[in-house]
C-alpha cells in the first residue's frame, strides 16, 4: 500500500475523460470537421449524472447492478496501476493478473445486463462480446508474459517503467511485436474500430454500444465512465511498457507520462480514422493475429 | 461411516417417505458430520489416526488412515454430501405440482458417501478397489434412480461400463504396483523408485483407470449422460466430489511412484488443455442445463490436470516453487470446483423441478419468481468462470503465477509449458464467461419464454438454506485464502518427493500475492455496493420509470423476440466448428410470407460418436460370434468343461514331462 499512488490517480480520474476528447478530436481532425469540444466527454457525464432513469420492465437488480460494477473494476485496475513514475496504491506478486481478471468480471456483468432486458439487439451486443474478450483474453495474459520475463517479476510494479535503452537494444523487436499485439488488444476491448465502432448506435455492427441501449440516467453515466476508464487504464499500461525508467526527476516522469499517453491517443485516433471497420467474421483473424505476435515476442526471448 | 451406513439401510427398511426421508437424511448429515470431525485434525497438523485388522483375503488387510491428503478430500465429501442431503430432503417433499415424492433412494445416496469415505482412508489395495467398486455401484442406482425413462437406463449402462472398464485398469495397476508381495500402500512407497521400471506403465494405467472416474477427454463420455439423469443432488455429489476422487487416486498414485520424468508431466498438461478448452465448448454448445454442467466438469478437471501437469513438470525439474503452485491450484481447485459445481448443481435441480424443464430455451425470467436460487446462481455463475473475489478465481490465480513463473525460467521445455498453460487457461476462462453469462442470462433473466418458466416458483427452504451456504463458501474461500493457504501447503508433502538437496516447496511464500487478491477483491465489492448506492442515492428525487425494453422503436416485443441461447453461442462455436460438429438441420424461410422456418441444432458428443461407438460396434460384432458357442444344452457345457481339463493336463504334461 502506497500512499504516493493516490496524487496519480486522483490525476487520472480527472483526465481520463480528456484521453477519449483527443482521440475524438484526432478522428473530427481526420474527418475535416472542428468537432467536438475536447471537454466533451465531461460535459456528457455532468448531464447524465444529473438525469432520472428510466428502466426496462424485463430488467431486475442485475441491470443495475452492471454499471456500478463497470466502474468499481476500472477503478480497481486504476490502484493496481503505477503511473509516471510513481508506485501503485496496491501492489504485490501478481496483481497483473488481477488486473486482467477484475476487468472481465465487469465484463461479465455487462454481458449478462444486457441479456436481461431481453432484446435481441442487446443479446447480440452481449454475444459479439463474449466471443471476442474470451480471445482477446490469453492475447493480453501472454503480452503481459512477455513483459514479465523481461522484467524478471510478475508484479505491474516490476514491468512498468522498468525498461530501459539497454533492454531496447537487446530485445528490441520482442517490444515491438508485443507493443503492436497489446496495441490491437486495446483497440478491441474499447470498442474501437476496427473491431467495434463507438460512434453508431443503431446499426447490427455494433458491440459494446448496443449491449448498453437501455441504460439511461446515472446508470449510463457510470457505464460512460467505466469505460473512459477502462481506455486509460489500458491506455497507461501500453505507455508504462514502452517508456523508458524512471529519470529520477517526478515532473519529468510526469510529463513524459502525459506525452506519452497524448501521443497514444492520436495514434487511436488515426487508426480510427483510416482504417475501415472490419467485418464480424474478420474480427477473430485480427484478435488470432494479436495472439501470433505476442507468441512471437515470446519464441524471441525465450530462445 | 457406520452410521451412515445404517441409516441408509433404516430408510431403505422404513415405510412411508416422510420416516424414510427422515432417518435418510438426518444420518447422512450425523454421519458427515462425524467425519468432518474426525478428518479436520489431521489437516491442521494434528496425528493422523490410522487402523489395522487383519483380514483373511489373500493380499489384503482391513487398513485404513487418514493423513492430510485423505482429510482434504474428505472434507468436501462429508461437506457437500451433507449439504446434498439436506438439499434432497426438501428435493424429495412433495409438492402440489409434484405430489409423489421422487422415490430417492436413501439406501444408495448414504452408502455411496460411505463408500467415498471409505475410499479415501484405505490403504490396501484391495480395500480400495471394494470401496470403490462399492462407490460405482451406489452411484449407478442413484443414476437410474428413474429408470422409467430409457434414456436414463441408456444412462447408466453408459456409465457402468466405462466405470468398469477403468477398473479394470485399476485391478492391473494395483497388481503391478503390488509386485513386492504386499498390496499395503505404506509398501507401495517403501518400494519407491525400486518400482521405477514398471513406472511409466504404472502411471499411463492411472491416467485410463482414474481419468475414467475424473472425466479426461476422451474418456469423459459417461459424464455428460449420467449426470442430467441422476436426481440434482446426486448429481451435485456426483459432479462435486465423485468425480474428484479420480483426481486423489491419481495423485495417491504419484506419491507411491517417487520421481517423475518430465513426460509424465506433459501428457497430463495436454490432456488438461484439451480437457479445459473442448470441455467449455461443448457445455457452449448444450441446450440442457444439466448436461451443460455435465461439460463444465470436465472443463474444470482439465484445469485440474493442468496443475498437476505443471507441478509434476516442477517436480521433474526440481523447481519447488513451480511444484507447490501446480500442484495447490490443482488441489485448490478439487475443492473450489466441489463448491460452486454442487451449488450449480443444486440451483440447477431447483430450476428443474419447478419448471419442469431443463431445456435452456424453455425458461427465463427466472430471478423474479425464484431469487434465491437465482442469486446464488448467479455467485456460483461468477465463480466457475474464474472470476475475482469468488473462490474460482483463487485457484486459477495460482495456476497462471504457476505458469508465469515457468515462463520466467531459463529452461526451454518448462517456458513452453508455461506459456500452453497461460493459454489455454486464459482461452478456457474467457470461454466460461461466454458459457456462463449465457447460462444465467437466459435461464434467469429477460422474459419467461414459456408458461412453465413463467409459473415457476422459488425452491423450499430446506433447498435453499444448502444453496446459500455454498453460495457463502465461494465468496468466503475467494476472500480468505491466504488464511487457507497454510491448510494447503500441509496436503503437498504427502505427494512429493525431490531429492534431499532440494528445498521444499514452498507454498506460504506466495502468501503476499494471495493477500493482495482479496484486499483488491475486497475492495471491488467496496466500491461496487458503494458505487450502487451513491446511484440509488442520486435516483432517489428523480423521476425513475418503468417502460417496454427499447427495440429501435417498436412497441410490442414479444418474449419469443429475445435473443436465444443457441444465437448467443454461435459465433464462438462458428469459430470452434471443425472441433465440434455441431449438426445443423433447418427450414429456411422463404417467400414474402414464409409459411414455416426452423432451426435445430445438436452439439453431439463427438468422442463418443466417432470414437467409442465404432469400437463397441466392433466389440458387439466379436462377441456375437462367441456366443455362438453357448448354446443351452447342459452336454454341451460339460464337454467344454472336460475338454477345458484335458487342455490344462496337456498343458501341465508338457511343461514338466
Amino acid at each position: 500500500m502506497s500512499v504516493w499512488g493516490f496524487p496519480t490517480l486522483a490525476g487520472s480520474l480527472v483526465l481520463a475523460p480528456l484521453f477519449l476528447g483527443i482521440v475524438n478530436r484526432t478522428k473530427a481532425a481526420f474527418g475535416g470537421r472542428s468537432g467536438q469540444p475536447l471537454l466533451q466527454v465531461y460535459f456528457d457525464l455532468a448531464k447524465l449524472i444529473r438525469k432520472g432513469a428510466v428502466y426496462s420492465r424485463t430488467s431486475t437488480w442485475v441491470f443495475s447492478a452492471a454499471p456500478a460494477a463497470s466502474l468499481a473494476a476500472a477503478l480497481s485496475a486504476l490502484l493496481l496501476l503505477p503511473l509516471a513514475g510513481f508506485p501503485a496504491v496496491l501492489s504485490f506478486p501478481g496483481d497483473l493478473l488481477l488486473f486482467t481478471f477484475v476487468l472481465a468480471t465487469s465484463r461479465f456483468l455487462t454481458i449478462v445486463a444486457a441479456l436481461d432486458v431481453g432484446s435481441s439487439l442487446e443479446g447480440m451486443g452481449a454475444s459479439r462480446e463474449a466471443a471476442f474478450s474470451a480471445l482477446a483474453e490469453p492475447v493480453l495474459l501472454l503480452g503481459l508474459a512477455v513483459a514479465a520475463r523481461e522484467a524478471g517479476r510478475d508484479s505491474l510494479a516490476g514491468i512498468i517503467g522498468n525498461v530501459t535503452a539497454a533492454d531496447w537494444q537487446r530485445a528490441g523487436p520482442a517490444f515491438v511485436l508485443v507493443a503492436a499485439s497489446l496495441f490491437a488488444i486495446l483497440l478491441a476491448e474499447n470498442a474501437r474500430i476496427p473491431v467495434d465502432d463507438p460512434n453508431t448506435h443503431l446499426e447490427l455492427t455494433m458491440i459494446h454500444e448496443v449491449m448498453i441501449l437501455d441504460h439511461s440516467g446515472p446508470d449510463l453515466a457510470l457505464l460512460l465512465c467505466g469505460s473512459v476508464l477502462k481506455l486509460w487504464v489500458m491506455a497507461a499500461l501500453l505507455a508504462g511498457l514502452l517508456l523508458p525508467g524512471r529519470t529520477g526527476f517526478p515532473v519529468l516522469d510526469g510529463l513524459m507520462f502525459l506525452a506519452g499517453m497524448f501521443a497514444l491517443a492520436v495514434a487511436i485516433g488515426i487508426v480510427e480514422s483510416t482504417i475501415a471497420r472490419l467485418r464480424l467474421d474478420r474480427v477473430p483473424q485480427f484478435l488470432v493475429g494479436a495472439g501470433a505476435f505476442a507468441v512471437m515476442a515470446l519464441a524471441l526471448i525465450m530462445r | 461411516m457406520v452410521i451412515l451406513a445404517a441409516s441408509g439401510i433404516a430408510a431403505w427398511a422404513a415405510g412411508g417417505w416422510r420416516l424414510k426421508t427422515w432417518i435418510g437424511a438426518s444420518g447422512a448429515v450425523l454421519g458427515c458430520a462425524v467425519g468432518i470431525a474426525a478428518s479436520v485434525p489431521a489437516l491442521l497438523g494434528g496425528a493422523s489416526p490410522s487402523l489395522r485388522l487383519p483380514w483373511d483375503l489373500p493380499l489384503a488387510s482391513f487398513s485404513v488412515a487418514i493423513d492430510s491428503l485423505s482429510s482434504f478430500f474428505l472434507l468436501p465429501v462429508f461437506g457437500i454430501s451433507a449439504l446434498a442431503a439436506i438439499y434432497g430432503a426438501g428435493y424429495d417433499r412433495p409438492s402440489p405440482e409434484h405430489p409423489r415424492p421422487s422415490g430417492f433412494s436413501w439406501l444408495w445416496f448414504n452408502l455411496l458417501v460411505a463408500s467415498m469415505a471409505m475410499v479415501l482412508v484405505s490403504r490396501n489395495g484391495i480395500l480400495f478397489l471394494m470401496a470403490w467398486e462399492l462407490m460405482t455401484i451406489a452411484s449407478y442406482f442413484l443414476v437410474t434412480t428413474h429408470d422409467e425413462r430409457p434414456q436414463v437406463r441408456r444412462a447408466g449402462r453408459i456409465y457402468l461400463i466405462a466405470a468398469h472398464a477403468g477398473t479394470a485398469c485399476l485391478l492391473v495397476l494395483f497388481l503391478l504396483l503390488g509386485a513386492h508381495e504386499s498390496l499395503d500402500f505404506d509398501r507401495f512407497s517403501a518400494a519407491g523408485p525400486g518400482a521405477a521400471a514398471g513406472a511409466g506403465t504404472i502411471f499411463i494405467l492411472a491416467i485410463v483407470g482414474f481419468g475414467v472416474k475424473a472425466g479426461f477427454i476422451p474418456l469423459h463420455v459417461w459424464l455428460p449422460e449420467a449426470h442430467p439423469a441422476a436426481p440434482s443432488p446426486v448429481s451435485a455429489v456426483m459432479s462435486g466430489v465423485m468425480i474428484k476422487l479420480g483426481i486423489y487416486g491419481l495423485v495417491r498414485t504419484i506419491s507411491f511412484l517417487g520421481e517423475p520424468p518430465l513426460w509424465w508431466g506433459w501428457v497430463l498438461l495436454v490432456i488438461g488443455l484439451v480437457s479445459g478448452v473442448l470441455g467449455v465448448l461443448y457445455a457452449l454448445a448444450q441446450h440442457e442445463l444439466k448436461r451443460l454442467l455435465a461439460f463444465s466438469s470436465v472443463e474444470n478437471v482439465g484445469l485440474i490436470a493442468m496443475g498437476l501437469g505443471l507441478g509434476l513438470i516442477g517436480m521433474a525439474r526440481h523447481s519447488p516453487l513451480l511444484l507447490a503452485l501446480g500442484l495447490g491450484a490443482a488441489l485448490l481447485h478439487v475443492m473450489n470446483h466441489a463448491i460452486f459445481k454442487a451449488l450449480l448443481f443444486l440451483g440447477a435441480g431447483s430450476v428443474i423441478r419447478s419448471a419442469n424443464t431443463g431445456e435452456i430455451e424453455h425458461l427465463g425470467a427466472l430471478l423474479k419468481r425464484m431469487p434465491m436460487t437465482g442469486a446464488t446462481f448467479l455467485v456460483g455463475a461468477v465463480a466457475v468462470s474464474g472470476l475475482p473475489p469468488l473462490n474460482g478465481f483463487v485457484s486459477e490465480f495460482l495456476l497462471l503465477l504457476g505458469a508465469f513463473a515457468a515462463v520466467g525460467t531459463d529452461k526451454l521445455p518448462v517456458g513452453i509449458a508455461g506459456v500452453a498453460v497461460i493459454a489455454g487457461v486464459a482461452l478456457t476462462g474467457g470461454l466460461a464467461v461466454a458459457c456462463f453469462a449465457r447460462v444465467f442470462g437466459i435461464v434467469f433473466l429477460g422474459a419467461p419464454r414459456t408458461e412453465a418458466a413463467g409459473s415457476a416458483s422459488e425452491a423450499n427452504a430446506l433447498m435453499r438454506a444448502p444453496m446459500l451456504v455454498l453460495a457463502a463458501a465461494c465468496v468466503v474461500i475467494g476472500l480468505a485464502s491466504p488464511w487457507l493457504l497454510p491448510i494447503l501447503a500441509r496436503v503437498l508433502p504427502v505427494v512429493t518427493t525431490l531429492p534431499p538437496d532440494v528445498p521444499a516447496p514452498d507454498l506460504v511464500s506466495v502468501r503476499p500475492a494471495l493477500l493482495g487478491t482479496s484486499i483488491l477483491g475486497g475492495v471491488f465489492l467496496a466500491l461496487l455496493f458503494l458505487i450502487h448506492g451513491w446511484r440509488s442515492l442520486l435516483l432517489r428525487r428523480r423521476s425513475v420509470r418503468d417502460a417496454v425494453t427499447w427495440d429501435c422503436g417498436y412497441a410490442r416485443p414479444t418474449p419469443r423476440m429475445q435473443y436465444t441461447a443457441s444465437s448467443f453461442a454461435q459465433p464462438i462455436l462458428g469459430l470452434f466448428a471443425p472441433m465440434l460438429g455441431t449438426k445443423v438441420s433447418s427450414v429456411k424461410p422463404l417467400g414474402i410470407f414464409p409459411p414455416r422456418a426452423s432451426l435445430e441444432t445438436a452439439t453431439p458428443d463427438s468422442f463418443r460418436e466417432r470414437v467409442f461407438r465404432p469400437i463397441f460396434v466392433e466389440i458387439d460384432r466379436f462377441l456375437a460370434s462367441v456366443r455362438r458357442i453357448q448354446e443351452g444344452r447342459v452336454q454341451v457345457y460339460v464337454l467344454y468343461i472336460a475338454l477345458t481339463l484335458l487342455a490344462l493336463l496337456a498343458y501341465q504334461f508338457v511343461r514338466n514331462p
